[in-house]
């Protein structure tokens, strides 16, 4: 009966890339992003159990670690753009091109 | 249940490499806690610099006392040939790298700082700098290391995301035009993070089809050949669009030119030249360590993708104006380049012809690349460095010699005899030939022609067209960058005309191809 837990995955994991696709605020966006990772988790930990081995949890673990690590980082960055630009909109970000 | 735990066994003389760039990193991070900031950067520079030669050292030492014939650390990292091959390369870079980055012009006074503020005033005025740059740097070349030589899908990820969060972060630490920066900051890591996240995923699916994360246990159990294939060919393409995200591949090349442009050049030139080598390691790996018994299934798709990424940089180059987008497209091209050996594969002797060739491409490359954006450090006007083309016109007559090295690396890139750029290309094609890619080897060359035009008419606008009336200057370079225009350019010599040694060593590590 893993299958259920599969399908939910794969739905967050469209739902955070069709997020990060089409909204327009960074803060939002890397929340789709996050949404992405913890579809892989739920992928991970059902596996985990069809396959009767460990590996699969084991995995989530480093997966929130490297998570935590990835929100520091990003809204490090965000908060710098917001300070500067007043707007978090990834489309007022647009003065690097050819 | 009163079994015995078994303690794992770690080769601590086999990782040292690792170990002590990521040791000399957390000493780095106590340095910015505990020594007072006037003291910070002469700790530093020294020690960024001796740990990385320490990594080298242990590297060669590695590589004399013969190489294991198992993987490390219960499996998690295997230190064959090509991972001492790619660490010796990638340690040799960053500390080019290094020398480079020591430059108080390329980094921002106080980050926190909102440009044009008068916190920033304050911030130069009162002479800080940003020396979180050298511990970041250490921490993204030990991810570099583990990135290249994880033998496990989970050490890669890990490896991944230490690689590149640091790379984030000094992305966005220029010093002039910082609203470029910032914003290159952004995108690479959003797209960086949503790239992971297809790698991530790509992972669960392979660990769903084969109940395993190691790369052996993977190449096994395609072997056994049983479960859903959907699954597996899924799991590989997404695998496939993290690791192709990470060298620019046609795609998803995207980010490539707004994050070179906008981070501080330095920055880039780090960049540049060391994720390359490592995330051609990492790629290596994936598709002939673990789906190696995959080869029909994923080769057609890597065909399309080397052709799109060789013409899609090539064509863009010519359109660019600015002198960082060139060489980021430029270096979009390479990749392209370098898939054109990653597909030919066969038996044993190919696939450790194939090997070796991308191993001295890569080495050839990264060092060219290095000097080629160290020149850019050196061109600048009132705003900082001067990227647009058009100020580049007449440097030569302003300043002959440092026209002429530039010129001489955009051959090497362009791959004319007597350069490295030639030796790499040939090789890598040469490879693609005898493993009967001959249709890419024919883009190959034809993009290599596009990609000459371009790299030949920056070589005209420097010697042939009048400089402007207010030009820009060429900044007195500072010892460390005369030293890496120096190195860069001996190499690119070096490689170009005696490439033997170099070549030999590639076979030499290529000879036993990936242990397993």
């Amino acid at each position: 009966m893993t299958t259920h837990y599969l399908v939910l995955s794969a739905l967050l994991f469209a739902i955070g890339a069709v997020g990060v696709l089409i909204r327009r605020n960074a803060i939002v966006v890397f929340m789709c992003v996050e949404l992405m990772l913890n579809a892989c988790n739920l992928a991970f930990v059902t596996f985990a159990r069809q396959h009767g081995n460990l590996d699969g949890q084991l995995i989530a673990f480093f997966v929130m670690v490297v998570a935590a690590a990835e929100v520091v980082v990003g809204l490090a960055i965000i908060v710098m753009i917001f300070r500067t630009r007043r707007s978090a909109s990834v489309d007022d970000a647009n003065l690097l091109k050819y | 249940m009163n079994g015995t735990i078994q303690a794992p066994t770690i080769e601590y003389a086999l990782l040292s490499p690792m170990l002590i760039v990521f040791g000399a990193a957390i000493i780095g991070v106590l340095i910015e806690a505990f020594a007072p900031r006037y003291l910070r950067k002469s700790i530093h520079m020294p020690l960024t610099l001796l740990a990385l030669l320490g990594a080298f050292a242990t590297t060669i030492l590695g590589a004399a006392n013969g190489l294991p014939t198992s993987a490390s650390a219960m499996g998690a990292v295997a230190v064959d040939g090509p991972a001492l091959f790619v660490w010796g390369i990638i340690l040799i870079l960053a500390f080019v790298s290094v020398l480079l980055i020591n430059d108080d012009e390329q980094f921002v006074a106080q980050a926190a700082a909102v440009p044009g503020s008068s916190d920033e005033e304050e911030a130069v005025r009162s002479g800080y700098a940003q020396t979180e740059v050298y511990p970041l740097l250490l921490f993204a070349v030990g991810g570099m290391l583990l990135f290249s030589s994880a033998n496990d899908l989970l050490a890669m990820f890990v490896g991944l995301e230490v690689m590149s969060l640091p790379l984030y972060l000094l992305c966005g630490l220029a010093r002039r035009r910082r609203l470029l920066s910032q914003e290159a900051s952004v995108k690479y890591f959003l797209l960086g993070a949503f790239s992971s996240a297809f790698f991530l995923y790509g992972m669960a699916l392979v660990y769903g089809y084969t109940g395993t994360v190691s790369l052996r246990g993977i190449g096994d159990a395609l072997g056994a050949g049983s479960g859903q294939e959907t699954l597996l060919l899924i799991g590989t393409a997404m695998l496939g669009v993290g690791l192709l995200f990470k060298i620019g591949a046609a795609p998803f090349q995207a980010w490539k030119p707004d994050v070179y442009q906008g981070a501080p050049t330095a920055v880039t030139a780090l960049m540049a030249s060391t994720v390359l080598v490592a995330a051609f390691g990492a790629v290596l790996r994936v598709f002939w360590v673990a789906l190696g018994g995959l080869e029909w299934n994923w080769q057609p798709v890597m065909w399309g993708i080397a052709i799109l990424t060789m013409v899609v940089g090539a064509i863009l180059a010519i359109t660019q104006t600015d002198i960082k987008r060139m060489l980021a497209y430029s270096s979009v091209a390479h990749a392209g380049f370098l898939l054109t050996g990653v597909i030919a594969t066969g038996a044993a002797a190919q696939n450790a012809k194939a090997l070796s060739a991308i191993l001295f491409y890569l080495a050839a490359y990264g060092f060219t690349t290095v000097g080629a954006f160290a020149v850019v450090t050196m061109v600048r006007d009132a705003g900082g460095e001067a990227g647009h083309l058009s100020r580049w016109a007449g440097l030569g007559k302003r300043s002959p010699f440092l026209a002429g090295v530039f010129a001489f690396f955009l051959l090497a890139f362009a791959g004319i005899p007597l350069t490295s750029g030639f030796f790499g290309k040939y090789a890598v094609f040469a490879a693609a030939v005898s493993g009967g890619a001959v249709p890419l080897v024919v883009v190959g060359v034809v993009s290599s022609a596009i990609a000459a035009f371009f790299y030949v008419r920056v070589i005209v606008l420097m010697f042939f067209n009048d400089p402007a009336a207010d030009g820009p200057s060429i900044a007195v370079p500072t010892v460390g960058t005369s030293a890496v225009v120096a190195l860069a350019a001996a190499a690119t010599v070096v490689l170009g005309v005696f490439p033997q040694p170099v070549l030999d060593l590639a076979d030499q590590a290529a000879s036993a191809l990936f242990i397993r």
